[in-house]
């Protein structure tokens, strides 16, 4: 597919889309004006799609800084009257949220849609947090497709919701949602034509400061208010057709009710084994539609709540019964039908459903004992610091000027960071000994630095430290403490697939933008030590490194080079392997681990379609076994 | 349900798996065919083990549940193995018989040969391929994906034509390389029917 039929697409038009491009359809045919993310994994594709978009939809869109700043740019276009949206992974909820909660007591004029992806099993995340407690934290509804068709179409009445109202409105998706991929029919798209110089539409802000100054006096009636617009909708939820009742029995005595990619498993499962049971779908989740669920509760003896991460319709569904006095037994996560955690498949629930319903009959398969042994001899293989990627040579080098300096890796502490570093965890490198969130590195340098008398080195990428670096560093600075700081400026977002952040001069519609300076930043900070390396040339890493670690502030370095999957980069040639030359020491394979090199048959070989050409190599091996490719 | 299929499809990230998948689902979209997707991104991509999974005909859910693939679709012989949990004893297994060794990994890699022998002891339909060998003599190891793509066409089982697949590759690749791909699907498609 070409991405300019997202726009272009007519109603009725079909595409095979992944459930983030899927959004972006949705954004373009509710005719939001302006966008804004930090990208996050299981989300950023929506980001990608976008940046690609932007200039033909209409929209104006930005990488913020961090999300709670693209929380920000997105309540203050709303409340000026255009359609917003901004779009998260669901720990990107956590630093938007002090923006956040306050918007639902300002509230918005144009519409104004919250995205965020939510990551059961922690494909891609520190944990496993369910956004669903968001919207009951902050007062705001909440919607939860399931497919990729119910994205692109709940985006769009999450729109219409949030104006009716005026309240903003949470899409929840989970990751089998957003990286699914379905059949997607087009509806309509609504005009969101610029109306000035700009390719985008601007709105226009009526001053209210009762209405949007939250100081004690004003913000106490906004919540008196939001508490009303909430039992309005409540009405709406107990209507809405997004909570349905899928009939697939006459049956009564056993219901399920469901929510996202979990209605997905219990419908299949349901439908597959012939299960006399009726799914109660909740695509409008909070507020909870208690009548409704009274309702579908009042036929049955015995319901399932199958939703994914935390048991929040359980608990409601528990409280309905309650406030309803019926005689329903509940069967879920909290008495353990189903796991507490990780995502749900269709073995998952239909192991869950079987406990009641005994419907399942073992099916093992007995395998050979040549294959039982063979499926537990196979080598791992975990996502490792790609071919070429500047971080490996600073690892490597790090460990070297530790060991010369006379200490031991195991005496220094490393503080990680959230980016593709953090895959220093592995060994050889063993470089990430604690880790919490972005920016979190340079805060837990503070940390460890006034409470041990260890030596502790932070590590964070060029994006991160934008998002969340700076401020801690202010404080490690002001506060004395002593830590080497590096900022691992590879030119890009890279763990979430290459954005673009403020420390390259392009801004997210691919437009020239400043380059914001990371080495000016550190230096305005205070920091007295700051040096930008390149982390190729292992001399000038050490030699850096074993400077830094003497000293006793916060020094900060700069491992300065382009990540190697960044498009249009010239290459170098491969490295090339003289036998002759090897001493069989094994270092380039054991201590730099880099995936182009490996041992095969006991001989090292180079596979010249992994190897980058970035020479480290060359001046690991001490003989001259590895030559630089011509 | 007669066209009910599905496809579990397994290797190494940055082998192009997920372009593959897409073009399936895409033919089977334009068949008139449901067809719902599951993919991997993020972390993962980076050298680690990759899977997506395919299903054709009346799914709401994405995920191939255990025992549940009619075909394995593997581009690595170790990450067929890995695969094994979504097989019965009627699934076909494509393998690409070319490993990629996993750099810092405390195991030793075993032997392909014995890999293909312990699978034909288990399983009836093991299907071994060169496909990175078949990729180059059609222009480019990249093109493993559409050899691989071209041997699953070949299943008789498979419910969608090799016209509509080709199809969906051309509006999935770029043209300049769209002679090679129809090479590299042939190649593919001929040594699994022979």
């Amino acid at each position: 597919m070409n991405l300019k039929e997202l726009v272009t697409g007519v109603p009725g038009e079909k595409q095979f889309l992944l459930g983030n491009e899927a959004a972006v359809r949705g954004v373009i045919e509710a005719g939001v004006s302006i966008a804004a993310t930090y990208p996050g994994t299981p989300s950023s594709e929506i980001g990608n799609v976008l940046s690609v978009l932007a200039k033909d939809a209409n929209i104006y869109f930005e990488f913020s800084t961090n999300e709670k700043v693209a929380m920000e740019v997105a309540a203050c276009a709303a409340a000026s009257g255009l359609r917003s949206f901004t779009f998260m992974k669901h720990v990107g909820m956590n630093v938007a949220s002090d923006s956040f909660m306050t918007t639902a007591y300002t509230g918005v004029n144009g519409g104004m849609v919250i995205l965020s992806a939510d990551d059961p099993s922690l494909f891609s995340s520190q944990n496993e947090q369910d956004t669903r407690n968001f919207a009951k934290l902050a007062n705001v509804p909440i919607l939860e497709p399931s497919n990729c068709q119910e994205v692109k179409d709940m985006v769009k009445y999450a729109f219409d919701l949030s104006e009716q109202f005026n309240i903003p409105v949470i899409v929840r998706t989970t990751t089998r949602v957003s990286h699914m991929r379905g059949v997607v029919e087009f509806g309509e798209v609504k005009d969101n034509s610029s109306n000035g110089d700009n390719h985008w539409k601007r709105g226009h802000f009526n001053k209210d400061p009762s209405k949007y100054v939250p100081v004690p006096a004003f913000a106490g009636s906004m919540h008196v208010r939001l508490w009303d617009k909430i039992h309005k909708i409540e009405e709406i939820t107990n209507k809405s057709e997004l909570n349905t009742e899928i009939k697939l029995t006459e049956n009564k005595k056993y219901g399920v009710i469901a929510s996202s990619s979990a209605y997905n498993y219990a419908h299949d499962v349901i439908k597959f084994n012939e299960l006399d049971v009726n799914i109660l779908k909740l695509g409008f989740s909070y507020p909870f539609p208690q009548n409704k669920v009274a309702e579908f509760l009042s036929d049955i003896d015995e319901v399932f709540i199958v939703e994914e991460v935390d048991p929040i319709i359980e608990r409601d569904t528990l409280a309905c019964i309650g406030a309803n006095g019926l005689n329903v037994q509940v069967h879920g996560k909290l008495d353990g039908t189903f796991p507490l955690y990780h995502e749900f498949n269709s073995d998952v629930v239909g192991d869950g459903l079987n406990k009641i319903l005994n419907f399942k009959e073992e099916t093992g398969i007995d395998y050979s004992s040549n294959l039982e042994k063979l499926s537990e001899d196979i080598p791992s293989r975990a996502p490792v610091l790609c071919a070429g990627c500047p971080h490996r040579a600073m690892y490597y080098g790090i460990n070297i000027a530790i060991e010369e300096l006379g200490m031991k890796a195991s005496d220094v502490i490393f503080a990680s960071d959230i980016g593709c570093y953090t895959l220093g965890i592995n060994p050889p490198y063993n470089a990430a000994d604690y880790l919490l969130s972005m920016g979190s590195s340079v805060g837990d340098g503070c940390g460890f630095s006034v409470s041990t008398d260890q030596k502790v080195a932070s590590f964070i990428g060029d994006s991160t430290f934008f998002h969340s670096g700076i401020s801690p560093l202010i404080n490690a600075v002001h506060n004395k403490h002593n830590f080497v700081l590096t900022v691992l400026d590879n030119r890009i977002t890279a763990m979430t697939g290459g954005q673009p952040n403020p420390g390259i001069p392009v801004d997210g519609m691919g437009d020239e933008a400043p380059e914001v300076s990371i080495r000016k930043l550190a230096l305005a900070c205070g920091c007295d030590y700051v040096r930008v390396i390149n982390p190729f040339n292992l001399d000038q890493v050490v030699k850096t490194y074993k400077e830094a670690f003497e000293r006793n502030d916060t020094a900060v370095i700069i491992s300065k080079a382009p990540c190697t999957l960044i498009k249009g980069l010239t290459k170098k040639p491969p490295v090339n392997f003289i036998e002759g030359n090897c001493n069989k020491c094994d270092k380039c394979v054991s201590e730099l681990a880099c995936p182009a090199i490996s041992k095969i048959d006991g001989k090292i070989t180079i596979d010249k379609s992994q190897c980058d050409g970035c020479n480290v190599c060359i001046q690991v091996c001490k003989y001259g076994a590895l030559e630089a490719g011509r | 349900m007669d066209n009910r299929y599905c496809i579990y499809i397994c290797g190494v990230g940055g082998q192009g798996i997920i372009k593959t998948s897409t073009i399936i689902g895409e033919a089977a979209m334009n068949q008139g065919l449901d067809v719902v997707m599951s993919e991997i991104h993020g972390m993962s991509q980076r050298g680690g083990s990759v899977s997506t999974e395919l299903k054709i005909g009346g799914y709401n859910s994405s995920i191939i549940p255990k025992q549940g693939a009619d075909m394995l679709l593997s581009f690595e012989p170790i990450e067929t193995i890995r695969g094994l949990d979504k097989v019965n004893s009627e699934t076909k297994i494509v393998y690409n018989t070319h490993p990629i060794i996993p750099s810092s990994s405390n195991k030793a890699y075993p032997n392909v040969d014995s890999i293909t022998k312990t699978l034909k002891e288990n399983f009836k339909h093991v299907l071994p391929i060169d496909g990175t060998e078949l990729a180059m003599d059609a222009g480019s190891v990249l093109a493993l994906n559409m050899v691989l793509l071209g041997a699953v066409t070949a299943d008789e089982k498979f419910p969608l034509t090799k016209e509509s697949v080709i199809d969906a590759m051309k509006n999935n690749l770029k043209p300049k390389f769209h002679e090679m791909n129809l090479k590299a699907i042939e190649s593919g498609y001929k040594s699994i029917k022979g």
